[in-house]
Protein backbone atom coordinates (compact mmCIF):
# COMPACT_ATOMS: atom_id res chain seq x y z
CA UNK A 1 0.00 0.00 0.00
CA UNK A 2 1.85 3.06 -1.23
CA UNK A 3 0.12 6.83 -0.53
CA UNK A 4 1.71 9.50 -1.70
CA UNK A 5 1.94 12.11 0.54
CA UNK A 6 2.40 14.97 -1.87
CA UNK A 7 -0.84 14.60 -3.10
CA UNK A 8 -2.86 15.05 -0.30
CA UNK A 9 -4.47 18.37 0.88
CA UNK A 10 -2.81 20.16 3.47
CA UNK A 11 -5.06 19.85 5.95
CA UNK A 12 -5.14 16.45 5.16
CA UNK A 13 -1.09 16.64 5.49
CA UNK A 14 -1.22 18.77 9.12
CA UNK A 15 -3.40 15.82 10.39
CA UNK A 16 -0.59 13.05 10.13
CA UNK A 17 2.56 14.33 12.21
CA UNK A 18 3.54 10.41 12.90
CA UNK A 19 6.33 10.94 10.57
CA UNK A 20 8.07 14.39 12.26
CA UNK A 21 8.88 13.08 15.50
CA UNK A 22 8.87 10.14 17.83
CA UNK A 23 6.64 11.60 21.71
CA UNK A 24 4.39 13.75 19.31
CA UNK A 25 2.92 11.16 17.81
CA UNK A 26 0.35 9.43 20.41
CA UNK A 27 -0.06 12.76 21.46
CA UNK A 28 -1.58 14.18 17.17
CA UNK A 29 -3.27 10.64 17.25
CA UNK A 30 -5.11 11.18 20.13
CA UNK A 31 -6.37 14.21 18.95
CA UNK A 32 -8.08 12.75 15.88
CA UNK A 33 -9.24 10.08 18.05
CA UNK A 34 -11.24 12.82 19.96
CA UNK A 35 -12.13 14.90 16.75
CA UNK A 36 -13.60 11.60 15.09
CA UNK A 37 -15.84 10.46 17.74
CA UNK A 38 -16.80 14.47 18.67
CA UNK A 39 -20.01 14.26 16.07
CA UNK A 40 -21.26 11.34 18.03
CA UNK A 41 -20.63 12.34 21.87
CA UNK A 42 -22.33 15.64 20.47
CA UNK A 43 -25.27 13.59 18.84
CA UNK A 44 -25.48 11.31 22.76
CA UNK A 45 -25.55 14.48 24.55
CA UNK A 46 -28.03 16.77 22.65
CA UNK A 47 -30.29 13.35 22.08
CA UNK A 48 -30.17 11.41 25.12
CA UNK A 49 -27.98 13.41 27.92
CA UNK A 50 -30.07 16.68 27.89
CA UNK A 51 -33.27 14.99 27.44
CA UNK A 52 -32.76 12.32 29.98
CA UNK A 53 -31.51 14.92 32.68
CA UNK A 54 -34.16 17.40 31.06
CA UNK A 55 -37.20 14.85 32.02
CA UNK A 56 -35.74 14.78 35.85
CA UNK A 57 -36.23 18.55 36.09
CA UNK A 58 -39.60 19.04 34.50
CA UNK A 59 -40.88 16.07 36.78
CA UNK A 60 -40.21 18.30 39.68
CA UNK A 61 -41.78 21.11 38.47
CA UNK A 62 -45.08 22.30 37.46
CA UNK A 63 -44.47 22.34 33.70
CA UNK A 64 -46.74 24.63 30.58
CA UNK A 65 -45.66 23.72 26.96
CA UNK A 66 -45.58 27.62 25.32
CA UNK A 67 -44.86 29.06 22.35
CA UNK A 68 -41.05 29.52 21.48
CA UNK A 69 -39.65 32.73 23.42
CA UNK A 70 -42.26 33.56 25.78
CA UNK A 71 -41.20 32.74 29.17
CA UNK A 72 -43.34 31.22 31.98
CA UNK A 73 -42.58 30.09 35.40
CA UNK A 74 -42.37 26.72 36.50
CA UNK A 75 -42.44 26.26 39.83
CA UNK A 76 -40.58 23.67 42.06
CA UNK A 77 -43.25 21.15 43.52
CA UNK A 78 -41.49 18.75 45.02
CA UNK A 79 -43.04 15.17 44.91
CA UNK A 80 -46.22 16.77 43.57
CA UNK A 81 -45.88 15.47 40.05
CA UNK A 82 -44.86 12.23 41.25
CA UNK A 83 -47.61 11.12 43.85
CA UNK A 84 -50.78 12.16 41.09
CA UNK A 85 -48.88 9.73 39.21
CA UNK A 86 -49.16 6.63 41.64
CA UNK A 87 -52.54 7.89 42.77
CA UNK A 88 -53.39 7.61 39.45
CA UNK A 89 -55.66 4.19 38.41
CA UNK A 90 -54.94 4.19 35.12
CA UNK A 91 -50.87 4.36 35.77
CA UNK A 92 -51.37 0.90 37.66
CA UNK A 93 -53.17 -0.68 34.72
CA UNK A 94 -50.50 0.54 32.26
CA UNK A 95 -47.69 -1.41 34.18
CA UNK A 96 -50.17 -4.01 34.65
CA UNK A 97 -50.54 -4.44 31.13
CA UNK A 98 -46.60 -4.42 30.53
CA UNK A 99 -46.45 -7.38 32.83
CA UNK A 100 -49.32 -8.91 30.43
CA UNK A 101 -47.12 -8.26 27.54
CA UNK A 102 -43.94 -9.93 29.50
CA UNK A 103 -45.94 -12.69 30.63
CA UNK A 104 -46.96 -13.85 26.85
CA UNK A 105 -44.11 -12.18 24.92
CA UNK A 106 -41.06 -13.75 26.71
CA UNK A 107 -41.24 -17.68 27.11
CA UNK A 108 -43.25 -17.17 23.44
CA UNK A 109 -40.68 -15.63 22.08
CA UNK A 110 -38.20 -18.15 23.66
CA UNK A 111 -39.77 -21.00 22.62
CA UNK A 112 -40.95 -20.29 19.73
CA UNK A 113 -38.03 -18.82 18.19
CA UNK A 114 -35.55 -21.55 19.61
CA UNK A 115 -37.85 -24.13 18.19
CA UNK A 116 -37.80 -22.61 14.56
CA UNK A 117 -34.03 -22.18 14.96
CA UNK A 118 -33.24 -25.40 15.70
CA UNK A 119 -34.73 -26.76 12.98
CA UNK A 120 -33.19 -24.43 10.66
CA UNK A 121 -29.70 -25.10 11.95
CA UNK A 122 -29.02 -27.79 9.30
CA UNK A 123 -28.04 -28.16 5.66
CA UNK A 124 -31.05 -28.24 4.58
CA UNK A 125 -33.43 -27.27 1.17
CA UNK A 126 -34.91 -23.86 1.41
CA UNK A 127 -33.07 -22.50 4.06
CA UNK A 128 -32.77 -19.42 2.66
CA UNK A 129 -36.34 -19.53 1.93
CA UNK A 130 -37.30 -19.59 5.71
CA UNK A 131 -34.73 -17.58 6.82
CA UNK A 132 -36.47 -14.68 4.86
CA UNK A 133 -40.26 -15.81 5.86
CA UNK A 134 -39.12 -15.69 9.19
CA UNK A 135 -37.69 -12.10 8.85
CA UNK A 136 -39.90 -10.22 7.03
CA UNK A 137 -42.14 -8.80 9.43
CA UNK A 138 -39.59 -7.24 10.92
CA UNK A 139 -38.32 -5.22 8.54
CA UNK A 140 -41.94 -4.36 7.97
CA UNK A 141 -43.70 -1.21 9.34
CA UNK A 142 -45.51 -1.19 12.10
CA UNK A 143 -48.55 0.88 11.00
CA UNK A 144 -48.97 -1.21 7.41
CA UNK A 145 -49.15 -4.71 9.45
CA UNK A 146 -50.96 -3.05 12.37
CA UNK A 147 -53.25 -2.22 8.99
CA UNK A 148 -53.54 -6.59 7.94
CA UNK A 149 -54.05 -7.29 11.68
CA UNK A 150 -57.13 -5.01 12.06
CA UNK A 151 -58.65 -6.62 9.43
CA UNK A 152 -57.29 -10.23 10.35
CA UNK A 153 -58.80 -9.87 13.58
CA UNK A 154 -61.62 -7.35 13.30
CA UNK A 155 -65.19 -7.77 14.32
CA UNK A 156 -65.97 -9.15 10.73
CA UNK A 157 -62.47 -10.28 10.10
CA UNK A 158 -60.87 -13.18 8.63
CA UNK A 159 -59.86 -14.92 11.56
CA UNK A 160 -63.57 -14.77 13.06
CA UNK A 161 -64.59 -15.88 9.75
CA UNK A 162 -62.50 -19.00 10.26
CA UNK A 163 -63.94 -19.63 13.77
CA UNK A 164 -67.61 -19.04 12.94
CA UNK A 165 -69.50 -19.37 16.55
CA UNK A 166 -66.11 -19.99 17.76
CA UNK A 167 -65.32 -15.88 17.76
CA UNK A 168 -64.73 -14.22 20.96
CA UNK A 169 -67.37 -11.62 21.91
CA UNK A 170 -66.81 -9.35 21.90
CA UNK A 171 -63.78 -9.52 19.16
CA UNK A 172 -60.32 -9.95 19.77
CA UNK A 173 -59.00 -5.97 19.43
CA UNK A 174 -62.02 -4.31 21.30
CA UNK A 175 -62.21 -7.15 24.20
CA UNK A 176 -60.73 -6.31 27.68
CA UNK A 177 -59.98 -9.73 28.28
CA UNK A 178 -58.06 -9.85 24.79
CA UNK A 179 -56.70 -6.78 23.72
CA UNK A 180 -53.49 -6.27 25.38
CA UNK A 181 -52.87 -10.58 25.26
CA UNK A 182 -53.30 -9.38 21.19
CA UNK A 183 -51.06 -7.11 21.18
CA UNK A 184 -48.63 -9.34 22.99
CA UNK A 185 -48.99 -11.82 20.14
CA UNK A 186 -48.60 -9.10 17.47
CA UNK A 187 -45.40 -8.30 18.53
CA UNK A 188 -43.87 -11.18 19.56
CA UNK A 189 -44.86 -12.14 15.75
CA UNK A 190 -43.44 -9.10 14.50
CA UNK A 191 -40.09 -9.16 16.24
CA UNK A 192 -40.02 -13.06 16.14
CA UNK A 193 -37.24 -13.05 13.03
CA UNK A 194 -34.74 -11.11 14.65
CA UNK A 195 -34.33 -13.96 17.58
CA UNK A 196 -34.68 -16.73 15.13
CA UNK A 197 -31.39 -15.17 13.62
CA UNK A 198 -30.30 -14.73 17.28
CA UNK A 199 -30.47 -18.09 18.36
CA UNK A 200 -29.22 -19.27 14.87
CA UNK A 201 -26.39 -17.52 15.41
CA UNK A 202 -25.69 -19.04 19.47
CA UNK A 203 -26.48 -22.61 18.12
CA UNK A 204 -22.95 -22.47 16.34
CA UNK A 205 -21.40 -22.03 19.76
CA UNK A 206 -23.16 -25.08 20.88
CA UNK A 207 -20.22 -28.07 20.97
CA UNK A 208 -21.05 -30.21 18.09
CA UNK A 209 -19.36 -33.35 20.42
CA UNK A 210 -22.40 -32.30 23.28
CA UNK A 211 -25.10 -33.59 20.99
CA UNK A 212 -23.18 -36.66 19.92
CA UNK A 213 -22.16 -37.53 23.02
CA UNK A 214 -26.00 -37.30 24.34
CA UNK A 215 -26.73 -39.24 21.69
CA UNK A 216 -24.44 -42.03 22.58
CA UNK A 217 -26.01 -41.86 26.01
CA UNK A 218 -29.09 -42.73 24.00
CA UNK A 219 -30.72 -39.46 24.25
CA UNK A 220 -33.86 -37.97 21.92
CA UNK A 221 -34.28 -35.54 20.02
CA UNK A 222 -36.17 -33.63 22.54
CA UNK A 223 -34.02 -34.84 25.21
CA UNK A 224 -31.54 -33.11 23.46
CA UNK A 225 -33.54 -29.85 23.09
CA UNK A 226 -34.02 -29.64 26.69
CA UNK A 227 -30.79 -30.59 28.06
CA UNK A 228 -27.79 -29.58 25.42
CA UNK A 229 -29.66 -26.74 23.26
CA UNK A 230 -31.58 -24.68 25.73
CA UNK A 231 -28.41 -24.66 28.48
CA UNK A 232 -26.15 -23.84 25.11
CA UNK A 233 -27.96 -20.52 24.29
CA UNK A 234 -28.24 -18.96 27.84
CA UNK A 235 -26.63 -15.87 27.12
CA UNK A 236 -29.00 -15.48 23.95
CA UNK A 237 -32.18 -16.30 26.22
CA UNK A 238 -30.75 -13.42 28.47
CA UNK A 239 -30.70 -10.70 25.58
CA UNK A 240 -34.22 -11.96 24.79
CA UNK A 241 -35.26 -11.34 28.32
CA UNK A 242 -33.71 -7.76 27.97
CA UNK A 243 -35.18 -7.08 24.41
CA UNK A 244 -38.82 -7.94 25.56
CA UNK A 245 -38.58 -5.45 28.36
CA UNK A 246 -37.26 -2.67 26.58
CA UNK A 247 -39.88 -3.50 23.95
CA UNK A 248 -42.67 -3.57 26.92
CA UNK A 249 -41.20 0.12 27.78
CA UNK A 250 -41.28 1.59 24.63
CA UNK A 251 -45.38 0.37 23.45
CA UNK A 252 -46.90 3.10 21.70
CA UNK A 253 -48.21 2.03 18.01
CA UNK A 254 -49.43 -0.62 18.98
CA UNK A 255 -51.88 -0.04 21.76
CA UNK A 256 -52.41 3.42 19.67
CA UNK A 257 -53.20 1.53 16.55
CA UNK A 258 -54.27 -1.70 17.00
CA UNK A 259 -56.35 -1.34 19.99
CA UNK A 260 -57.71 2.16 18.81
CA UNK A 261 -55.54 4.58 21.35
CA UNK A 262 -55.57 1.76 24.33
CA UNK A 263 -58.19 -0.88 24.06
CA UNK A 264 -61.75 -0.94 26.31
CA UNK A 265 -61.11 0.63 30.05
CA UNK A 266 -57.49 0.84 28.91
CA UNK A 267 -57.39 -2.51 29.05
CA UNK A 268 -54.30 -2.52 26.61
CA UNK A 269 -52.95 1.16 27.50
CA UNK A 270 -48.99 1.30 27.75
CA UNK A 271 -47.20 4.08 30.24
CA UNK A 272 -45.53 5.40 26.91
CA UNK A 273 -48.80 5.89 25.09
CA UNK A 274 -50.29 7.16 28.69
CA UNK A 275 -47.07 9.58 28.53
CA UNK A 276 -48.45 10.99 25.21
CA UNK A 277 -52.21 11.39 26.32
CA UNK A 278 -51.50 13.32 29.36
CA UNK A 279 -48.50 15.20 28.54
CA UNK A 280 -49.07 15.82 24.99
CA UNK A 281 -52.77 15.83 24.18
CA UNK A 282 -54.02 16.58 27.98
CA UNK A 283 -51.15 19.41 28.63
CA UNK A 284 -49.84 17.83 31.61
CA UNK A 285 -46.04 17.55 30.56
CA UNK A 286 -44.48 17.66 34.21
CA UNK A 287 -47.06 13.97 35.07
CA UNK A 288 -45.48 12.60 31.97
CA UNK A 289 -42.30 13.41 32.67
CA UNK A 290 -42.57 12.01 36.04
CA UNK A 291 -44.01 8.60 35.01
CA UNK A 292 -40.91 8.99 32.57
CA UNK A 293 -38.76 8.46 35.66
CA UNK A 294 -41.04 5.78 37.52
CA UNK A 295 -40.67 3.94 34.35
CA UNK A 296 -36.88 3.68 33.78
CA UNK A 297 -36.99 2.84 37.26
CA UNK A 298 -39.29 0.11 36.24
CA UNK A 299 -36.89 -1.22 33.44
CA UNK A 300 -34.11 -1.21 35.41
CA UNK A 301 -35.49 -2.99 38.42
CA UNK A 302 -37.13 -5.87 36.20
CA UNK A 303 -33.99 -6.25 33.80
CA UNK A 304 -32.29 -6.63 36.50
CA UNK A 305 -34.16 -9.29 38.04
CA UNK A 306 -34.73 -10.84 34.89
CA UNK A 307 -31.11 -11.15 34.49
CA UNK A 308 -30.41 -12.82 37.81
CA UNK A 309 -32.85 -15.22 36.74
CA UNK A 310 -32.17 -16.07 32.99
CA UNK A 311 -28.14 -16.33 33.96
CA UNK A 312 -28.51 -18.72 37.18
CA UNK A 313 -26.81 -21.60 36.79
CA UNK A 314 -23.86 -20.14 35.21
CA UNK B 1 -40.24 -48.72 15.25
CA UNK B 2 -36.57 -49.31 14.71
CA UNK B 3 -34.39 -46.59 15.95
CA UNK B 4 -31.38 -47.23 13.46
CA UNK B 5 -29.67 -43.50 12.78
CA UNK B 6 -31.11 -43.65 8.93
CA UNK B 7 -34.58 -43.73 9.95
CA UNK B 8 -33.95 -41.11 13.27
CA UNK B 9 -32.82 -38.85 10.60
CA UNK B 10 -35.89 -38.99 8.21
CA UNK B 11 -37.97 -38.27 10.90
CA UNK B 12 -36.38 -35.61 12.29
CA UNK B 13 -36.10 -33.94 8.75
CA UNK B 14 -40.34 -34.37 8.51
CA UNK B 15 -40.47 -32.61 11.57
CA UNK B 16 -38.30 -29.92 10.76
CA UNK B 17 -40.06 -29.50 7.57
CA UNK B 18 -43.47 -29.27 9.25
CA UNK B 19 -42.50 -27.12 11.68
CA UNK B 20 -40.60 -24.61 9.22
CA UNK B 21 -43.04 -24.89 6.66
CA UNK B 22 -45.80 -24.01 9.40
CA UNK B 23 -43.81 -21.02 10.70
CA UNK B 24 -43.21 -19.85 6.91
CA UNK B 25 -47.12 -20.19 6.62
CA UNK B 26 -47.45 -17.81 9.93
CA UNK B 27 -45.20 -15.32 8.92
CA UNK B 28 -46.13 -15.10 5.17
CA UNK B 29 -49.89 -15.47 4.94
CA UNK B 30 -50.36 -11.84 6.61
CA UNK B 31 -47.91 -10.55 3.76
CA UNK B 32 -50.18 -12.84 1.06
CA UNK B 33 -53.51 -11.09 2.09
CA UNK B 34 -52.21 -7.90 2.38
CA UNK B 35 -51.26 -8.18 -1.12
CA UNK B 36 -54.52 -9.31 -2.60
CA UNK B 37 -56.51 -7.72 -0.33
CA UNK B 38 -55.42 -4.18 -1.71
CA UNK B 39 -55.98 -5.27 -5.36
CA UNK B 40 -59.43 -6.55 -4.56
CA UNK B 41 -62.51 -4.14 -5.94
CA UNK B 42 -64.31 -4.33 -2.62
CA UNK B 43 -62.36 -5.92 0.48
CA UNK B 44 -64.35 -7.55 2.83
CA UNK B 45 -63.29 -9.85 5.69
CA UNK B 46 -64.24 -12.76 5.09
CA UNK B 47 -62.77 -16.00 3.73
CA UNK B 48 -63.06 -15.15 -0.43
CA UNK B 49 -61.10 -12.15 0.87
CA UNK B 50 -57.79 -14.62 0.61
CA UNK B 51 -58.79 -15.62 -3.30
CA UNK B 52 -57.50 -13.35 -5.56
CA UNK B 53 -60.43 -12.22 -8.33
CA UNK B 54 -61.76 -9.29 -9.66
CA UNK B 55 -58.32 -7.45 -9.26
CA UNK B 56 -57.84 -3.32 -9.83
CA UNK B 57 -55.89 -0.68 -8.80
CA UNK B 58 -58.29 1.45 -7.70
CA UNK B 59 -57.49 1.31 -4.21
CA UNK B 60 -54.09 2.76 -4.59
CA UNK B 61 -55.68 5.84 -6.51
CA UNK B 62 -58.32 5.95 -3.73
CA UNK B 63 -55.58 6.31 -1.33
CA UNK B 64 -53.09 8.07 -3.41
CA UNK B 65 -56.13 10.42 -3.42
CA UNK B 66 -56.65 10.42 0.32
CA UNK B 67 -52.98 11.38 1.87
CA UNK B 68 -50.96 12.08 -1.38
CA UNK B 69 -48.32 9.22 -1.43
CA UNK B 70 -45.71 10.46 -3.38
CA UNK B 71 -45.56 13.21 -1.48
CA UNK B 72 -45.45 11.31 1.67
CA UNK B 73 -42.76 8.91 0.34
CA UNK B 74 -40.65 11.84 -0.81
CA UNK B 75 -40.95 12.89 3.24
CA UNK B 76 -40.07 9.37 4.21
CA UNK B 77 -37.68 8.97 1.88
CA UNK B 78 -35.60 12.22 2.59
CA UNK B 79 -35.61 11.28 6.66
CA UNK B 80 -34.85 8.25 5.88
CA UNK B 81 -31.59 9.68 3.77
CA UNK B 82 -30.46 12.23 6.13
CA UNK B 83 -30.23 9.38 9.32
CA UNK B 84 -28.46 6.96 6.79
CA UNK B 85 -25.69 9.81 5.83
CA UNK B 86 -24.97 11.20 9.11
CA UNK B 87 -24.81 7.54 9.99
CA UNK B 88 -22.55 6.73 7.52
CA UNK B 89 -19.95 9.66 8.09
CA UNK B 90 -20.28 9.93 12.02
CA UNK B 91 -21.11 6.41 12.43
CA UNK B 92 -17.97 5.50 10.45
CA UNK B 93 -15.64 8.04 12.21
CA UNK B 94 -16.72 7.61 15.50
CA UNK B 95 -16.79 3.68 14.90
CA UNK B 96 -13.11 3.55 13.26
CA UNK B 97 -11.93 5.86 16.27
CA UNK B 98 -13.24 3.31 19.16
CA UNK B 99 -11.30 0.45 17.08
CA UNK B 100 -8.22 1.58 16.06
CA UNK B 101 -7.37 4.95 17.59
CA UNK B 102 -6.10 6.07 21.48
CA UNK B 103 -7.71 8.67 23.07
CA UNK B 104 -8.82 10.02 26.65
CA UNK B 105 -12.39 9.29 27.30
CA UNK B 106 -12.28 5.99 24.88
CA UNK B 107 -13.68 4.05 27.32
CA UNK B 108 -16.22 6.50 28.56
CA UNK B 109 -17.65 6.42 24.74
CA UNK B 110 -17.59 3.11 24.65
CA UNK B 111 -19.44 2.65 27.58
CA UNK B 112 -22.13 5.49 26.65
CA UNK B 113 -22.39 3.21 23.70
CA UNK B 114 -23.30 0.60 24.98
CA UNK B 115 -26.09 2.31 27.64
CA UNK B 116 -27.79 3.87 25.48
CA UNK B 117 -28.81 1.05 23.51
CA UNK B 118 -30.34 -0.09 26.99
CA UNK B 119 -32.63 3.33 27.71
CA UNK B 120 -36.23 2.73 26.05
CA UNK B 121 -35.95 5.50 23.60
CA UNK B 122 -39.45 6.77 23.73
CA UNK B 123 -39.17 7.53 27.31
CA UNK B 124 -37.00 10.27 26.07
CA UNK B 125 -39.53 11.44 23.27
CA UNK B 126 -41.37 13.71 25.51
CA UNK B 127 -38.61 15.78 26.59
CA UNK B 128 -36.83 15.64 23.24
CA UNK B 129 -40.28 16.90 21.84
CA UNK B 130 -40.37 19.87 24.07
CA UNK B 131 -36.67 20.91 23.02
CA UNK B 132 -36.94 20.27 19.89
CA UNK B 133 -40.78 21.65 18.60
CA UNK B 134 -41.39 24.16 21.50
CA UNK B 135 -37.48 25.81 22.26
CA UNK B 136 -36.03 25.23 18.90
CA UNK B 137 -38.92 25.41 16.75
CA UNK B 138 -38.27 22.69 14.74
CA UNK B 139 -41.89 21.19 14.34
CA UNK B 140 -42.68 20.05 10.65
CA UNK B 141 -39.09 20.67 9.58
CA UNK B 142 -36.85 17.48 8.14
CA UNK B 143 -34.14 18.43 10.53
CA UNK B 144 -36.41 18.16 13.78
CA UNK B 145 -37.26 14.55 11.78
CA UNK B 146 -34.02 13.34 11.51
CA UNK B 147 -32.28 14.13 14.74
CA UNK B 148 -33.16 11.94 17.16
CA UNK B 149 -32.09 9.31 15.08
CA UNK B 150 -29.17 11.07 13.43
CA UNK B 151 -26.48 8.36 14.55
CA UNK B 152 -27.46 4.94 15.34
CA UNK B 153 -25.47 3.62 17.89
CA UNK B 154 -26.25 0.04 16.94
CA UNK B 155 -24.44 1.30 13.75
CA UNK B 156 -21.31 2.59 15.36
CA UNK B 157 -21.16 -0.41 17.53
CA UNK B 158 -20.65 -2.83 14.35
CA UNK B 159 -18.31 -0.74 12.23
CA UNK B 160 -16.34 -0.50 15.64
CA UNK B 161 -16.62 -4.50 15.66
CA UNK B 162 -15.94 -4.30 12.36
CA UNK B 163 -12.88 -1.95 12.21
CA UNK B 164 -11.56 -4.15 15.40
CA UNK B 165 -10.85 -7.33 13.55
CA UNK B 166 -9.05 -5.70 10.48
CA UNK B 167 -5.16 -6.39 11.56
CA UNK B 168 -3.49 -3.48 13.11
CA UNK B 169 0.05 -4.13 11.16
CA UNK B 170 -2.44 -2.83 7.94
CA UNK B 171 -2.65 0.51 9.30
CA UNK B 172 0.57 0.96 11.00
CA UNK B 173 2.16 0.33 7.27
CA UNK B 174 -0.01 3.57 6.09
CA UNK B 175 0.72 5.71 9.53
CA UNK B 176 4.53 4.79 8.68
CA UNK B 177 3.92 5.92 5.56
CA UNK B 178 2.64 9.30 6.60
CA UNK B 179 -1.30 8.83 5.94
CA UNK B 180 -3.51 10.69 7.85
CA UNK B 181 -5.99 8.90 9.55
CA UNK B 182 -8.96 10.11 7.87
CA UNK B 183 -7.13 8.84 4.88
CA UNK B 184 -6.19 5.39 6.37
CA UNK B 185 -10.01 5.45 7.14
CA UNK B 186 -11.30 6.36 3.21
CA UNK B 187 -8.90 4.05 1.38
CA UNK B 188 -7.75 1.11 3.73
CA UNK B 189 -10.27 0.48 6.28
CA UNK B 190 -13.54 1.22 4.51
CA UNK B 191 -12.93 -0.33 1.27
CA UNK B 192 -12.39 -3.55 3.64
CA UNK B 193 -14.83 -2.35 5.36
CA UNK B 194 -17.66 -3.04 2.90
CA UNK B 195 -20.15 -5.75 4.08
CA UNK B 196 -20.30 -4.08 7.67
CA UNK B 197 -21.40 -1.23 6.20
CA UNK B 198 -24.10 -2.68 4.41
CA UNK B 199 -25.57 -4.81 6.89
CA UNK B 200 -25.22 -1.47 9.00
CA UNK B 201 -27.24 0.49 6.61
CA UNK B 202 -30.07 -1.96 5.95
CA UNK B 203 -30.38 -2.21 9.80
CA UNK B 204 -30.24 1.66 10.23
CA UNK B 205 -32.56 2.12 7.33
CA UNK B 206 -35.64 0.16 8.92
CA UNK B 207 -35.30 2.69 11.39
CA UNK B 208 -36.18 5.46 10.13
CA UNK B 209 -38.77 4.46 7.44
CA UNK B 210 -40.94 2.54 10.16
CA UNK B 211 -40.77 5.16 12.51
CA UNK B 212 -43.84 6.07 14.00
CA UNK B 213 -43.85 7.86 17.09
CA UNK B 214 -41.39 10.67 16.51
CA UNK B 215 -42.49 11.86 13.42
CA UNK B 216 -45.84 11.63 14.39
CA UNK B 217 -45.25 13.87 17.54
CA UNK B 218 -43.05 16.04 14.88
CA UNK B 219 -45.57 17.21 12.02
CA UNK B 220 -48.69 18.33 12.58
CA UNK B 221 -48.47 19.17 8.29
CA UNK B 222 -49.89 16.87 6.36
CA UNK B 223 -47.53 18.06 3.51
CA UNK B 224 -44.60 17.16 6.10
CA UNK B 225 -45.84 13.94 7.10
CA UNK B 226 -43.73 10.30 6.30
CA UNK B 227 -45.82 7.84 4.70
CA UNK B 228 -46.06 5.77 8.35
CA UNK B 229 -47.55 8.94 10.02
CA UNK B 230 -49.90 9.54 6.80
CA UNK B 231 -51.26 6.20 6.83
CA UNK B 232 -51.55 5.65 10.46
CA UNK B 233 -53.82 9.10 10.30
CA UNK B 234 -55.79 7.79 7.67
CA UNK B 235 -56.30 4.38 9.65
CA UNK B 236 -57.91 6.30 12.47
CA UNK B 237 -59.50 9.16 10.61
CA UNK B 238 -60.01 9.04 7.12
CA UNK B 239 -60.84 5.80 6.09
CA UNK B 240 -64.57 7.36 5.58
CA UNK B 241 -63.47 9.09 2.43
CA UNK B 242 -63.16 6.64 0.25
CA UNK B 243 -64.86 3.72 -1.49
CA UNK B 244 -63.32 1.00 -0.16
CA UNK B 245 -61.79 1.64 3.24
CA UNK B 246 -60.15 -1.78 3.95
CA UNK B 247 -58.70 -1.81 0.30
CA UNK B 248 -57.26 1.51 0.53
CA UNK B 249 -55.40 1.30 3.71
CA UNK B 250 -54.33 -2.39 2.44
CA UNK B 251 -52.79 -0.38 -0.53
CA UNK B 252 -51.12 2.13 1.25
CA UNK B 253 -49.58 -0.67 3.77
CA UNK B 254 -48.03 -2.37 0.88
CA UNK B 255 -46.47 0.72 -0.51
CA UNK B 256 -44.86 1.58 3.60
CA UNK B 257 -43.69 -2.31 2.85
CA UNK B 258 -42.46 -2.78 -0.30
CA UNK B 259 -39.26 -0.75 0.25
CA UNK B 260 -37.96 -1.97 3.02
CA UNK B 261 -38.80 -5.75 2.25
CA UNK B 262 -37.32 -4.93 -1.27
CA UNK B 263 -34.12 -3.84 0.08
CA UNK B 264 -33.81 -6.40 2.67
CA UNK B 265 -34.23 -9.43 -0.10
CA UNK B 266 -32.07 -7.98 -2.77
CA UNK B 267 -29.69 -7.31 0.22
CA UNK B 268 -30.16 -10.59 2.88
CA UNK B 269 -27.07 -12.22 1.34
CA UNK B 270 -24.80 -10.06 3.19
CA UNK B 271 -27.48 -9.72 6.00
CA UNK B 272 -26.62 -12.83 7.60
CA UNK B 273 -27.15 -13.78 10.97
CA UNK B 274 -23.41 -13.80 12.59
CA UNK B 275 -24.22 -9.94 11.87
CA UNK B 276 -26.60 -9.74 14.12
CA UNK B 277 -25.13 -11.59 16.62
CA UNK B 278 -22.06 -9.68 16.41
CA UNK B 279 -24.14 -6.57 16.45
CA UNK B 280 -25.55 -7.69 20.12
CA UNK B 281 -23.37 -9.02 22.41
CA UNK B 282 -19.91 -8.41 20.80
Amino acid sequence: MSVNLQSAPAAVRDSAPARREGPRKARGRSRVGALFVSPYVLFLVVVFAVPLVYTVWISFHRFYFTAPGTDVDSPWVGLSNYKDVFTDPVVGRAFLNIVIFLVINVPLTVGVSLVLATALNAKIRGRAFFRAAFYLPYVTASVALVAVWQFLFGSDGFVNHLLGSHAPDPSWLVNSHLAMPMIAVFVTWKQLGFFVMLYLASLQNVGKELYEASAMDGAGRVRQFFSVTVPGVRPATTLVVIYAIITGANLFSEPYLLTGGGGPDHASTSPVLLMYQKGIEQGHPDFAAALGVVLVAFVMVVSLAARKLTERGN
Amino acid sequence: MSDTPENRHRGGSAVRYILLSLGAVAFLFPFYYMVVGSLRGTTVGDLSAAVPSGLTGANYTAVNGAISLGRSLLNSGIMTIGVLVCTLVFGVLAGYALAQLRFRGKAAVFAALLLVQMIPFQLLTLPLYVLVVRDYGLGDNYLGMILPFAINSTAVFLFRQFFSQLPQSLFEAARIDGASELRILWQIALPMARPAVLTALLLTFIGPWNEFLWPFLVTKNADMQPLAVSLASFLSNLQGTVANPAGALLAGACVLAVPAVALFLLFQRHFTSTDIDSGVKG
